[in-house]
């Protein structure tokens, strides 16, 4: 029977089922990070608990790291004491662990595909949502909480509902300055912030079969912003290039036969989806946020939503909260809103080619006045490479600060993070109120470029225009 | 592990409304720089409950009359965004026993289940009735039955639903699932052995 990667792979992973009905599925590799898992660890000792399969498990550093200081001990005794608990828990428990001197921590949505441990047909489990990301690869990937994360330590499986399927199809070509970011944003625009809830998102069509590793990744990194737990590309020879010579992809004769095998698990011809939906490449435009939440979103050439259009109520309830809160006025142009910092990195923008991208353009111009700009490689690999090849330069002499990676502002947990009722725009994920580290702090979400050319005009500007974009 | 039986949990309520109320407005991230689950309850909806300087904003849970509530009610898409465990355990520690909504996020669901949160669904307009109850009388008591699949409030009452897998869970002592995931180590190893890639 002709069956869909989402339920391959999740049937090769399920041990039994539970007396609740759920599944005991094992997880394939665990990742985690400082500050989800301490609890976690707890909960073992408490319970006189061992790790299972500690090969299985691997930590990284990434939300309090600071990205202005390398030197420990850290300014903030908290952040310390974070790192402090990770490291031990890794040594006593016999976990990898990526910790910064290693030279391969970063977000641990980026560190994972670097070194190879994202891989098909796996399942994938980490205390943080955007988890997602690595079903890019065509694997199965998801967040959990903290007691899940001390079920996979100590038993390398967690309790689960199996997930419905909706395929969506991104036909046609996207056009010049419109990428990844503008595509996720657009699903969720169109989709909506909880369209996903209880699904899996398969990700497929045209532009998915041309998109590379790292577009793969944006995308699938904010399927949680649609509500859907996990989302995937099914695996193609784009993932196997990307894979081959990695630290923990396989080597020699093993390689060909996990390839062999990676392609068993891509959806069969003719395979049930419990939904499919289709996008025109073509209708999606770059995309800004304008809200409180992630699906309020329009396209550059757009005004922010009028209330008084609203054709429901809740819809004006939630077109009035977003724009008190984000002290915007309805009906006007998005373009041309003044802003005050950039920010260019995070889980789902943070990895070479978006700011090898952005540096194709940003080269020979110059940050406005009074914007403060910042760039955060997602891994110490992405900052290296970036180094080599020069990028990190032409952002310094823009006028971006170039930091060490971690996860930053995107979340705010070290000490990045806006002042007062700053407007960021940010290449991250989320919008919500307070997120960026001040209560009233104000996120529009965009690709890597429309913040560049934010930084550069000082206002929220269409790159295309800023940079010239159609004519390249 | 003997897990308390969770069929009943009564008491009184709060309504704080609104959809897709994200788990980082429930618990602003810096609270997440802990170790340990102790004292987040203090962090609830800190960033719309308090002013910078600590003073209250006007905000359900600062309003007297709600104090002591055990369940809480609220809109559709309730704890969607981070997964953070610490948004069940804030609501958790501050106090409350069950949430009634229109929807959750699933991260937000599956966390609080584990921790013996019951989160029911009911439907827009059965909220906003007991909502209004509970405006019309604070200490009108509120009782969730999960067998029953009711919440009731004074005489009256609405239907409301639980994933079954949940329910089951919650009614049978079995809503932490570790001992019976230690339980499956065999069948656990049998799967890991049909699979390659997790050899060493």
């Amino acid at each position: 029977m002709a069956k869909n990667l989402f339920e391959k792979v999740w049937d090769a992973h399920t041990v039994r089922t539970l007396a609740s009905g759920q599944t005991q599925l094992l997880i394939g590799t665990h990742l985690i990070h400082e500050v989800t898992s301490p609890q976690a660890f707890g909960m073992l000792r408490d319970l006189k608990l061992k790790v299972a399969m500690p090969h299985r498990t691997f930590a990284t550093v990434d939300h309090i790291v600071p990205t202005d200081q390398f030197a420990e001990p850290y300014a903030d005794p908290l952040a310390q004491e974070m790192m402090d608990a990770l490291r031990k828990n890794c040594a006593e428990f016999g976990i990898t662990f990526f910790d910064r001197a290693t030279g391969k921590q970063g977000i641990v949505h980026i560190v994972g595909p670097e070194q190879g441990i994202t891989q098909p047909g796996t399942t994938i489990a980490c205390g943080d949502s955007h988890t997602s990301t690595h079903g890019a690869f065509g694997a199965i990937a998801f967040g959990t909480g903290t007691t899940q994360i001390r079920d996979v330590l100590a038993t390398q499986t967690i309790a689960m509902g199996k997930l419905k399927v909706r395929r969506i199809n991104v036909n046609g070509k996207l056009r010049p300055g419109v990428y990844a970011k503008d595509v996720i944003l657009h699903i969720i625009r169109v989709l909506g912030v909880n369209g996903g809830t209880g699904f899996a998102y398969e990700y497929g069509g045209e532009v998915f079969d041309r998109f590379t590793m790292e577009e793969r990744m944006t995308v699938c990194n904010m399927s949680i912003e649609g509500g859907a737990r996990a989302g995937y590309v099914n695996p193609d020879e784009t993932t196997y290039a990307f894979l081959k010579g990695r630290p923990y992809s396989p080597k020699g004769a093993a390689w060909d036969e996990a390839v062999a095998r990676w392609k068993s698990f891509a959806s069969d011809p003719g395979c049930h989806y419990d939904d499919v939906v289709s996008i025109n490449a073509a209708d999606i435009a770059p995309t800004v946020t304008w809200g409180i939440n992630p699906g309020q979103g329009i396209a550059i050439t757009e005004s922010i939503p009028d209330p008084a259009k609203a054709t429901a109520a809740d819809e004006k309830a939630s077109i009035d909260e977003a724009l008190a809160y984000m002290k915007l006025k309805a009906g006007a142009p998005i373009k041309g809103t003044k802003i005050d910092v950039a920010f260019i990195g995070s889980c789902t923008n943070g990895r070479l080619s978006d700011f090898q991208e952005v540096a194709r353009y940003l080269k020979g111009r110059h940050v406005a006045p009074g914007i403060k700009a910042i760039a955060v490689p997602g891994s110490q690999g992405v900052r290296v490479l970036c180094e080599q090849l020069g990028v990190d330069k032409v952002f310094r002499d823009a006028g971006f600060e170039w930091r060490e990676a971690g996860c930053s502002m995107c979340l705010a947990m070290n000490p990045d993070k806006l002042v007062g009722d700053q407007l960021c725009a940010s290449s991250s994920n989320r919008n919500f109120k307070g997120r960026q580290g001040s209560p009233t702090g104000r996120t529009l979400l965009m690709s890597p470029l429309m913040v560049a050319a934010a930084a550069v005009t000082g206002t929220v500007a269409d790159a295309r225009e800023v940079f010239s974009v159609a004519a390249n | 592990m003997a897990l308390e039986k969770i069929i009943r949990v009564a008491g009184r309520g709060v309504c704080v409304p609104g959809n897709d109320i994200d788990t980082d407005r429930i618990i602003p991230a810096r609270y997440l720089k802990c170790v340990t689950f102790d004292g987040l309850g203090e962090g609830l909806f800190y960033d719309v409950r308090k002013n910078p300087d600590g003073s209250e904003k006007p905000h359900p849970l600062n309003d007297p009359r709600f104090k002591g509530a055990r369940i809480l009610l609220s809109g559709a898409n309730f704890g969607c965004g981070s997964s953070r465990e610490h948004a069940p355990q804030a609501i958790q520690k501050y106090g409350f026993k069950a949430i009634v909504a229109e929807s959750y996020a699933e991260i937000f669901f599956g966390n609080s289940t584990t921790l013996g949160l019951p989160c029911a669904t009911a439907s827009r307009e059965d909220i906003a009735r007991v909502a209004a109850a509970i405006e019309a009388n604070p200490t009108l008591e509120l009782a969730l039955e999960l067998e029953a699949q009711v919440l009731r409030f004074g005489t009256q009452s609405i239907p409301i639903n639980l994933r079954e897998s949940a329910r089951n869970a919650l009614v049978n002592g079995r809503w932490d699932p570790i001992g019976e995931l230690l339980e499956g180590t065999a069948g656990v190893a049998a799967t890991a052995g049909r699979l390659p890639y997790m050899g060493r």
